[in-house]
Protein backbone atom coordinates (compact mmCIF):
# COMPACT_ATOMS: atom_id res chain seq x y z
CA UNK A 1 0.00 0.00 0.00
CA UNK A 2 3.19 2.35 0.74
CA UNK A 3 4.09 1.99 -2.81
CA UNK A 4 6.30 -0.43 -2.32
CA UNK A 5 7.71 -2.30 -5.23
CA UNK A 6 6.59 -5.88 -6.57
CA UNK A 7 9.39 -7.76 -6.50
CA UNK A 8 10.71 -9.24 -9.62
CA UNK A 9 9.78 -12.33 -11.23
CA UNK A 10 13.25 -14.15 -11.44
CA UNK A 11 14.05 -17.88 -13.32
CA UNK A 12 17.00 -19.69 -14.17
CA UNK A 13 16.82 -22.62 -16.58
CA UNK A 14 19.64 -24.90 -17.37
CA UNK A 15 19.31 -26.68 -21.02
CA UNK A 16 22.22 -28.34 -22.72
CA UNK A 17 24.38 -27.30 -20.03
CA UNK A 18 26.97 -28.72 -17.11
CA UNK A 19 25.18 -27.19 -14.38
CA UNK A 20 28.27 -24.46 -13.93
CA UNK A 21 26.51 -21.35 -14.70
CA UNK A 22 23.48 -22.08 -12.15
CA UNK A 23 26.47 -22.95 -9.70
CA UNK A 24 27.45 -19.65 -10.68
CA UNK A 25 24.49 -17.75 -9.52
CA UNK A 26 24.83 -19.31 -6.46
CA UNK A 27 28.19 -18.06 -5.91
CA UNK A 28 26.95 -14.85 -5.41
CA UNK A 29 26.66 -15.93 -1.52
CA UNK A 30 25.69 -13.11 1.15
CA UNK A 31 24.41 -11.31 -1.94
CA UNK A 32 21.45 -13.98 -2.33
CA UNK A 33 20.22 -11.95 0.20
CA UNK A 34 20.34 -8.86 -2.12
CA UNK A 35 18.58 -10.67 -4.60
CA UNK A 36 15.89 -12.57 -2.84
CA UNK A 37 15.06 -8.91 -0.95
CA UNK A 38 14.37 -7.54 -4.58
CA UNK A 39 13.27 -10.87 -6.71
CA UNK A 40 11.60 -13.92 -6.30
CA UNK A 41 12.50 -16.71 -7.64
CA UNK A 42 9.51 -18.80 -9.68
CA UNK A 43 11.56 -21.07 -11.46
CA UNK A 44 14.87 -22.88 -10.90
CA UNK A 45 15.22 -26.89 -11.59
CA UNK A 46 18.50 -27.30 -9.56
CA UNK A 47 17.04 -25.59 -6.89
CA UNK A 48 13.64 -25.40 -6.83
CA UNK A 49 10.74 -28.02 -7.37
CA UNK A 50 8.71 -26.25 -9.76
CA UNK A 51 7.44 -28.32 -13.24
CA UNK A 52 7.13 -27.05 -16.40
CA UNK A 53 3.46 -27.36 -16.11
CA UNK A 54 3.79 -24.58 -13.10
CA UNK A 55 5.50 -22.61 -16.14
CA UNK A 56 3.11 -23.00 -18.57
CA UNK A 57 -0.07 -21.93 -16.29
CA UNK A 58 1.82 -18.77 -15.77
CA UNK A 59 0.40 -15.52 -17.76
CA UNK A 60 2.43 -15.03 -20.90
CA UNK A 61 5.43 -12.46 -19.62
CA UNK A 62 4.84 -12.60 -16.00
CA UNK A 63 8.41 -13.48 -15.59
CA UNK A 64 10.41 -10.00 -15.94
CA UNK A 65 13.83 -11.71 -16.19
CA UNK A 66 14.77 -15.26 -17.06
CA UNK A 67 18.76 -16.15 -16.54
CA UNK A 68 18.73 -19.25 -19.49
CA UNK A 69 22.02 -21.42 -19.32
CA UNK A 70 22.79 -24.09 -21.92
CA UNK A 71 22.57 -25.04 -25.42
CA UNK A 72 19.43 -26.47 -27.56
CA UNK A 73 20.80 -29.86 -27.70
CA UNK A 74 17.08 -31.41 -28.00
CA UNK A 75 13.14 -31.17 -28.34
CA UNK A 76 13.38 -30.28 -24.85
CA UNK A 77 15.93 -27.50 -24.55
CA UNK A 78 14.03 -26.52 -27.21
CA UNK A 79 10.59 -26.35 -25.67
CA UNK A 80 11.52 -24.89 -22.58
CA UNK A 81 13.17 -22.08 -24.54
CA UNK A 82 10.54 -21.14 -26.32
CA UNK A 83 8.02 -21.34 -23.48
CA UNK A 84 9.95 -19.48 -21.61
CA UNK A 85 10.51 -16.65 -24.23
CA UNK A 86 6.93 -16.50 -23.87
CA UNK A 87 6.23 -16.03 -20.28
CA UNK A 88 9.38 -13.66 -20.31
CA UNK A 89 9.81 -10.27 -20.83
CA UNK A 90 13.43 -10.20 -20.68
CA UNK A 91 15.12 -13.69 -22.16
CA UNK A 92 19.41 -13.33 -21.31
CA UNK A 93 21.35 -15.88 -22.68
CA UNK A 94 23.53 -16.64 -19.51
CA UNK A 95 26.68 -17.98 -20.60
CA UNK A 96 28.71 -19.15 -22.92
CA UNK A 97 26.82 -22.42 -24.18
CA UNK A 98 23.55 -20.05 -24.66
CA UNK A 99 25.28 -17.29 -26.06
CA UNK A 100 27.77 -19.22 -28.56
CA UNK A 101 26.69 -23.00 -28.30
CA UNK A 102 29.86 -23.71 -25.66
CA UNK A 103 31.33 -26.52 -25.06
CA UNK A 104 28.45 -29.22 -26.14
CA UNK A 105 28.39 -26.83 -29.06
CA UNK A 106 31.97 -29.21 -29.80
CA UNK A 107 29.45 -32.12 -30.65
CA UNK A 108 29.16 -30.60 -33.84
CA UNK A 109 32.14 -31.69 -35.27
CA UNK A 110 30.15 -35.40 -34.93
CA UNK A 111 26.93 -36.34 -36.42
CA UNK A 112 24.11 -37.45 -34.48
CA UNK A 113 24.38 -40.70 -35.95
CA UNK A 114 28.20 -40.97 -34.84
CA UNK A 115 27.59 -39.71 -31.42
CA UNK A 116 24.90 -42.14 -30.81
CA UNK A 117 26.88 -45.18 -32.30
CA UNK A 118 30.02 -44.46 -29.91
CA UNK A 119 27.90 -44.40 -27.54
CA UNK A 120 25.57 -46.78 -27.80
CA UNK A 121 27.44 -49.34 -29.07
CA UNK A 122 31.14 -48.69 -29.73
CA UNK A 123 32.43 -47.34 -26.31
CA UNK A 124 34.99 -49.61 -24.46
CA UNK A 125 32.36 -49.50 -21.27
CA UNK A 126 29.15 -50.68 -22.88
CA UNK A 127 27.50 -53.75 -22.96
CA UNK A 128 24.16 -53.58 -25.63
CA UNK A 129 24.07 -56.63 -27.40
CA UNK A 130 20.59 -55.72 -28.85
CA UNK A 131 22.16 -52.73 -30.18
CA UNK A 132 19.17 -50.70 -28.41
CA UNK A 133 19.02 -46.92 -29.05
CA UNK A 134 16.72 -43.91 -27.60
CA UNK A 135 13.31 -43.64 -29.34
CA UNK A 136 11.65 -40.61 -28.65
CA UNK A 137 8.53 -42.84 -27.99
CA UNK A 138 8.58 -46.31 -26.03
CA UNK A 139 5.17 -48.57 -25.70
CA UNK A 140 5.22 -50.33 -22.49
CA UNK A 141 2.47 -52.22 -20.59
CA UNK A 142 1.47 -48.90 -18.72
CA UNK A 143 1.34 -46.55 -21.80
CA UNK A 144 3.93 -44.50 -23.98
CA UNK A 145 6.87 -43.30 -22.74
CA UNK A 146 8.41 -40.27 -23.91
CA UNK A 147 12.37 -39.23 -24.39
CA UNK A 148 12.92 -35.66 -25.91
CA UNK A 149 14.48 -36.14 -29.48
CA UNK A 150 18.22 -35.99 -29.61
CA UNK A 151 18.87 -33.05 -33.04
CA UNK A 152 21.57 -33.77 -35.28
CA UNK A 153 23.11 -30.35 -34.28
CA UNK A 154 23.62 -27.83 -31.33
CA UNK A 155 22.35 -24.66 -31.42
CA UNK A 156 23.01 -21.37 -29.54
CA UNK A 157 19.80 -20.00 -27.60
CA UNK A 158 19.65 -17.02 -30.60
CA UNK A 159 18.85 -19.39 -33.05
CA UNK A 160 16.14 -20.52 -31.88
CA UNK A 161 14.24 -17.48 -30.07
CA UNK A 162 14.48 -13.88 -29.70
CA UNK A 163 17.72 -13.01 -27.15
CA UNK A 164 16.91 -9.52 -25.34
CA UNK A 165 21.10 -10.06 -23.71
CA UNK A 166 24.02 -11.79 -23.71
CA UNK A 167 25.66 -12.72 -20.48
CA UNK A 168 28.68 -14.34 -21.39
CA UNK A 169 31.03 -16.44 -19.49
CA UNK A 170 31.86 -20.33 -18.79
CA UNK A 171 30.91 -19.81 -16.35
CA UNK A 172 29.82 -15.65 -16.31
CA UNK A 173 31.68 -14.06 -13.65
CA UNK A 174 29.67 -13.55 -10.44
CA UNK A 175 29.93 -10.50 -9.82
CA UNK A 176 28.84 -9.14 -13.47
CA UNK A 177 26.02 -10.68 -12.66
CA UNK A 178 25.27 -9.05 -9.87
CA UNK A 179 25.57 -5.81 -11.58
CA UNK A 180 23.63 -6.60 -13.89
CA UNK A 181 21.11 -7.97 -11.93
CA UNK A 182 21.01 -4.62 -9.80
CA UNK A 183 20.71 -2.66 -12.68
CA UNK A 184 17.52 -4.16 -13.75
CA UNK A 185 16.38 -3.76 -10.23
CA UNK A 186 17.33 -0.14 -9.54
CA UNK A 187 15.10 0.53 -13.06
CA UNK A 188 18.82 1.80 -14.42
CA UNK A 189 18.46 2.38 -18.43
CA UNK A 190 19.17 -0.85 -19.77
CA UNK A 191 21.39 -1.08 -23.03
CA UNK A 192 20.04 -1.90 -26.39
CA UNK A 193 18.25 -5.00 -27.13
CA UNK A 194 21.15 -7.88 -28.16
CA UNK A 195 23.65 -6.18 -26.64
CA UNK A 196 26.48 -8.34 -24.52
CA UNK A 197 25.98 -6.70 -21.13
CA UNK A 198 28.53 -7.88 -17.95
CA UNK A 199 31.31 -8.02 -20.04
CA UNK A 200 34.08 -4.92 -21.30
CA UNK A 201 34.52 -3.64 -24.96
CA UNK A 202 38.18 -4.56 -25.19
CA UNK A 203 39.79 -7.29 -26.27
CA UNK A 204 41.65 -9.49 -23.34
CA UNK A 205 45.23 -8.13 -24.48
CA UNK A 206 44.60 -4.68 -24.20
CA UNK A 207 44.39 -5.21 -19.94
CA UNK A 208 46.30 -8.35 -19.63
CA UNK A 209 48.95 -7.80 -16.78
CA UNK A 210 52.08 -10.18 -18.68
CA UNK A 211 54.59 -8.89 -20.77
CA UNK A 212 53.78 -8.11 -24.17
CA UNK A 213 56.69 -7.09 -26.77
CA UNK A 214 55.97 -5.77 -29.78
CA UNK A 215 57.66 -8.12 -31.95
CA UNK A 216 55.44 -10.90 -31.31
CA UNK A 217 56.74 -14.70 -33.32
CA UNK A 218 55.78 -18.10 -32.90
CA UNK A 219 58.59 -20.53 -33.53
CA UNK A 220 57.04 -23.72 -32.29
CA UNK A 221 53.42 -23.90 -30.51
CA UNK A 222 54.00 -26.26 -27.04
CA UNK A 223 51.00 -27.23 -24.79
CA UNK A 224 50.95 -25.35 -21.35
CA UNK A 225 52.45 -28.15 -19.32
CA UNK A 226 55.27 -28.08 -22.04
CA UNK A 227 57.01 -24.72 -21.45
CA UNK A 228 58.04 -23.65 -18.00
CA UNK A 229 56.20 -20.64 -17.67
CA UNK A 230 57.42 -17.13 -15.92
CA UNK A 231 54.70 -16.20 -15.13
CA UNK A 232 55.19 -12.81 -16.66
CA UNK A 233 55.72 -13.44 -20.42
CA UNK A 234 52.80 -13.04 -22.64
CA UNK A 235 51.36 -16.31 -23.25
CA UNK A 236 51.06 -16.30 -27.17
CA UNK A 237 55.42 -14.78 -26.99
CA UNK A 238 56.00 -18.24 -25.13
CA UNK A 239 54.45 -20.27 -27.86
CA UNK A 240 51.35 -21.39 -26.43
CA UNK A 241 48.36 -20.50 -27.69
CA UNK A 242 45.98 -17.76 -25.81
CA UNK A 243 42.74 -16.76 -27.44
CA UNK A 244 43.09 -13.37 -25.73
CA UNK A 245 43.55 -11.47 -29.15
CA UNK A 246 39.77 -12.39 -30.56
CA UNK A 247 38.31 -12.55 -27.24
CA UNK A 248 36.21 -10.02 -24.76
CA UNK A 249 37.67 -9.16 -21.86
CA UNK A 250 35.37 -8.42 -18.86
CA UNK A 251 36.00 -11.72 -17.05
CA UNK A 252 38.66 -10.37 -14.49
CA UNK A 253 41.39 -12.29 -16.08
CA UNK A 254 40.73 -15.55 -14.37
CA UNK A 255 42.69 -17.72 -16.58
CA UNK A 256 45.57 -15.73 -17.02
CA UNK A 257 46.08 -14.77 -13.34
CA UNK A 258 46.10 -18.82 -12.43
CA UNK A 259 48.57 -19.00 -14.94
CA UNK A 260 46.40 -20.39 -17.70
CA UNK A 261 46.11 -19.02 -21.18
CA UNK A 262 42.73 -17.77 -22.29
CA UNK A 263 40.60 -20.42 -24.08
CA UNK A 264 38.02 -17.38 -25.23
CA UNK A 265 34.57 -17.92 -22.95
CA UNK A 266 34.09 -14.64 -23.16
CA UNK A 267 33.30 -14.56 -26.97
CA UNK A 268 34.31 -12.40 -29.64
CA UNK A 269 33.93 -8.48 -29.67
CA UNK A 270 31.44 -6.67 -31.03
CA UNK A 271 33.02 -6.13 -34.45
CA UNK A 272 34.35 -9.72 -34.92
CA UNK A 273 31.85 -11.81 -36.53
CA UNK A 274 34.19 -15.09 -36.57
CA UNK A 275 35.86 -15.27 -33.27
CA UNK A 276 38.24 -18.14 -34.43
CA UNK A 277 38.65 -16.99 -38.01
CA UNK A 278 40.10 -13.90 -36.31
CA UNK A 279 42.25 -15.59 -34.06
CA UNK A 280 43.75 -18.02 -37.09
CA UNK A 281 44.33 -14.70 -38.85
CA UNK A 282 46.48 -13.38 -35.57
CA UNK A 283 47.94 -16.65 -34.98
CA UNK A 284 49.57 -17.76 -38.18
CA UNK A 285 50.78 -13.97 -39.13
CA UNK A 286 53.03 -14.50 -36.09
CA UNK A 287 54.54 -17.70 -37.44
CA UNK A 288 58.23 -16.84 -37.75
CA UNK A 289 59.20 -18.53 -40.95
CA UNK A 290 58.81 -17.84 -44.61
CA UNK A 291 59.11 -21.38 -46.05
CA UNK A 292 56.27 -22.97 -46.61
CA UNK A 293 57.67 -26.69 -45.52
CA UNK A 294 58.47 -25.45 -42.14
CA UNK A 295 55.42 -23.53 -41.66
CA UNK A 296 53.50 -27.10 -41.97
CA UNK A 297 55.89 -28.03 -39.55
CA UNK A 298 55.39 -25.36 -37.24
CA UNK A 299 51.04 -26.29 -37.37
CA UNK A 300 51.75 -29.95 -37.07
CA UNK A 301 52.09 -29.11 -33.05
CA UNK A 302 48.61 -27.00 -33.65
CA UNK A 303 46.75 -30.31 -33.63
CA UNK A 304 43.09 -29.04 -33.07
CA UNK A 305 42.26 -26.24 -34.97
CA UNK A 306 38.84 -26.68 -34.68
CA UNK A 307 38.53 -27.22 -30.88
CA UNK A 308 41.28 -25.11 -30.18
CA UNK A 309 40.04 -21.98 -31.99
CA UNK A 310 36.55 -22.57 -31.78
CA UNK A 311 36.04 -24.15 -28.46
CA UNK A 312 33.11 -22.01 -26.91
CA UNK A 313 31.85 -20.84 -30.03
CA UNK A 314 31.49 -24.05 -33.12
CA UNK A 315 27.83 -23.39 -33.44
CA UNK A 316 28.00 -19.81 -34.03
CA UNK A 317 30.73 -19.87 -36.76
CA UNK A 318 30.53 -19.28 -40.01
CA UNK A 319 31.59 -22.94 -40.73
CA UNK A 320 29.56 -24.61 -38.18
CA UNK A 321 28.94 -28.14 -38.26
CA UNK A 322 31.38 -30.56 -40.02
CA UNK A 323 30.50 -31.41 -43.55
CA UNK A 324 28.74 -34.86 -43.81
CA UNK B 1 23.42 -28.94 -67.77
CA UNK B 2 26.94 -28.60 -66.66
CA UNK B 3 28.39 -28.17 -63.64
CA UNK B 4 29.56 -24.54 -63.93
CA UNK B 5 31.59 -23.74 -60.57
CA UNK B 6 31.56 -20.38 -59.46
CA UNK B 7 34.93 -19.54 -57.89
CA UNK B 8 36.19 -16.62 -56.19
CA UNK B 9 39.21 -15.18 -56.39
CA UNK B 10 41.24 -12.95 -53.97
CA UNK B 11 43.72 -10.84 -56.23
CA UNK B 12 46.81 -8.68 -54.78
CA UNK B 13 46.45 -5.02 -56.66
CA UNK B 14 50.27 -4.94 -57.29
CA UNK B 15 50.75 -8.06 -58.65
CA UNK B 16 48.39 -10.75 -59.75
CA UNK B 17 45.36 -8.63 -60.44
CA UNK B 18 47.95 -6.92 -62.72
CA UNK B 19 48.56 -10.29 -63.82
CA UNK B 20 44.79 -10.98 -65.06
CA UNK B 21 44.80 -7.74 -66.29
CA UNK B 22 47.62 -8.70 -68.67
CA UNK B 23 45.69 -11.90 -69.33
CA UNK B 24 42.65 -9.76 -70.56
CA UNK B 25 44.32 -6.77 -72.69
CA UNK B 26 46.25 -9.30 -74.18
CA UNK B 27 43.29 -10.91 -75.19
CA UNK B 28 44.29 -14.56 -73.67
CA UNK B 29 40.89 -17.00 -73.97
CA UNK B 30 40.52 -18.73 -70.29
CA UNK B 31 37.81 -20.06 -68.27
CA UNK B 32 34.78 -17.88 -67.36
CA UNK B 33 33.96 -19.23 -63.82
CA UNK B 34 36.24 -17.12 -61.67
CA UNK B 35 34.64 -13.77 -59.83
CA UNK B 36 38.02 -11.40 -59.08
CA UNK B 37 38.19 -9.50 -55.96
CA UNK B 38 40.61 -6.97 -55.94
CA UNK B 39 42.35 -5.81 -52.90
CA UNK B 40 45.85 -4.35 -52.00
CA UNK B 41 47.86 -7.35 -50.50
CA UNK B 42 46.76 -11.19 -50.35
CA UNK B 43 48.29 -10.33 -46.57
CA UNK B 44 44.87 -8.66 -46.48
CA UNK B 45 43.18 -11.96 -47.17
CA UNK B 46 41.87 -13.10 -44.24
CA UNK B 47 40.50 -16.71 -43.32
CA UNK B 48 37.39 -15.01 -42.62
CA UNK B 49 37.08 -13.87 -46.31
CA UNK B 50 37.37 -17.35 -47.50
CA UNK B 51 35.03 -18.63 -45.00
CA UNK B 52 32.55 -16.31 -46.11
CA UNK B 53 32.81 -17.06 -49.89
CA UNK B 54 32.45 -21.02 -48.94
CA UNK B 55 29.11 -20.20 -46.86
CA UNK B 56 27.85 -18.17 -49.79
CA UNK B 57 28.28 -20.89 -52.32
CA UNK B 58 31.81 -20.29 -53.88
CA UNK B 59 32.96 -23.90 -54.92
CA UNK B 60 36.45 -22.82 -54.92
CA UNK B 61 38.43 -19.68 -53.38
CA UNK B 62 41.77 -18.98 -54.97
CA UNK B 63 44.16 -16.66 -53.42
CA UNK B 64 46.91 -15.27 -55.42
CA UNK B 65 49.50 -12.84 -54.46
CA UNK B 66 53.13 -11.64 -55.04
CA UNK B 67 55.68 -13.82 -55.86
CA UNK B 68 57.91 -14.62 -52.34
CA UNK B 69 60.19 -11.77 -51.76
CA UNK B 70 58.21 -9.68 -54.25
CA UNK B 71 55.76 -8.39 -52.09
CA UNK B 72 54.76 -4.84 -52.10
CA UNK B 73 54.83 -4.22 -48.54
CA UNK B 74 57.46 -6.17 -47.86
CA UNK B 75 56.07 -9.44 -46.23
CA UNK B 76 52.50 -9.55 -46.85
CA UNK B 77 52.73 -12.63 -48.88
CA UNK B 78 54.50 -14.19 -45.73
CA UNK B 79 51.38 -13.38 -43.99
CA UNK B 80 48.85 -15.04 -46.60
CA UNK B 81 51.20 -18.03 -46.67
CA UNK B 82 51.11 -18.99 -43.16
CA UNK B 83 47.32 -18.22 -42.33
CA UNK B 84 46.67 -20.05 -45.97
CA UNK B 85 48.43 -23.50 -44.27
CA UNK B 86 46.24 -23.24 -40.89
CA UNK B 87 43.05 -22.31 -43.06
CA UNK B 88 43.88 -25.98 -45.40
CA UNK B 89 44.16 -27.48 -41.90
CA UNK B 90 41.42 -26.21 -40.39
CA UNK B 91 38.75 -26.73 -43.40
CA UNK B 92 40.36 -30.62 -43.63
CA UNK B 93 38.80 -30.80 -40.17
CA UNK B 94 35.63 -29.63 -40.65
CA UNK B 95 34.71 -32.20 -43.88
CA UNK B 96 35.83 -29.37 -46.48
CA UNK B 97 38.05 -30.79 -49.51
CA UNK B 98 41.12 -29.14 -49.19
CA UNK B 99 41.54 -28.70 -52.82
CA UNK B 100 39.02 -26.29 -52.97
CA UNK B 101 41.17 -23.35 -51.67
CA UNK B 102 44.33 -22.94 -53.13
CA UNK B 103 47.15 -20.37 -53.00
CA UNK B 104 49.41 -19.65 -56.08
CA UNK B 105 51.83 -16.58 -56.78
CA UNK B 106 51.36 -14.31 -60.08
CA UNK B 107 53.50 -11.68 -61.03
CA UNK B 108 52.27 -8.51 -62.97
CA UNK B 109 54.25 -10.41 -66.01
CA UNK B 110 52.60 -13.65 -66.37
CA UNK B 111 49.00 -13.41 -67.79
CA UNK B 112 49.59 -16.76 -69.50
CA UNK B 113 50.60 -18.46 -66.06
CA UNK B 114 47.17 -16.85 -64.31
CA UNK B 115 45.01 -17.96 -67.74
CA UNK B 116 46.41 -21.41 -67.08
CA UNK B 117 45.89 -21.30 -63.24
CA UNK B 118 42.15 -20.34 -63.49
CA UNK B 119 41.89 -23.35 -66.24
CA UNK B 120 43.22 -25.80 -64.04
CA UNK B 121 41.73 -24.98 -60.86
CA UNK B 122 38.25 -24.79 -62.68
CA UNK B 123 38.86 -28.12 -63.40
CA UNK B 124 40.09 -29.62 -60.41
CA UNK B 125 36.58 -27.95 -58.86
CA UNK B 126 34.64 -29.19 -61.66
CA UNK B 127 36.22 -33.04 -60.88
CA UNK B 128 35.26 -32.03 -56.99
CA UNK B 129 31.68 -31.64 -57.79
CA UNK B 130 29.38 -29.15 -56.83
CA UNK B 131 30.45 -28.16 -52.73
CA UNK B 132 27.63 -28.87 -50.40
CA UNK B 133 28.78 -26.14 -47.60
CA UNK B 134 25.86 -23.89 -48.17
CA UNK B 135 23.46 -26.19 -48.11
CA UNK B 136 24.78 -27.71 -44.99
CA UNK B 137 25.24 -24.45 -43.24
CA UNK B 138 21.64 -23.65 -43.98
CA UNK B 139 19.89 -26.08 -42.54
CA UNK B 140 18.40 -25.64 -39.32
CA UNK B 141 19.64 -21.76 -39.58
Amino acid sequence: MEGKKPKLKLAVYWAASCGGCCVSVLDVHEKLFDVVAAADLVFWPIALDIKYQDVEEMPDGHIDVTLFNGAIRNSENEYVAKLLRKKSKILVAYGSCSHLGGIPGLANLSSKEEILRRIYDESESTVNTSHVRPEPECEVPEGTLELPVFYNDVRALDKVVDVDYYLPGCPPQTERLVEVFMAIVTGAELPPKGSVVGAGIKAQCEECVRKKTENKVIHKFYRPWEINDDGVTCFLEQGVLCMGPATRSGCGHRCIKGNAPCRGCYGPLDDITDPGARMMSAVASIIDTKEPKEVEKILEDLVDPAGTFYRFSLPTAMIRRTLP
Amino acid sequence: MDFQPQIVAFLCNWCSYTGADLAGTSRMKYKPNVRAIRLMCSGRVEPAFVLRAFIRGADGVLICGCHPGDCHYQEGNYRCLRRYHLLQKYIQQMGIETQRLKLEWISASEGKQFGDLVNSFTETITKLGPSKIKETMEILS
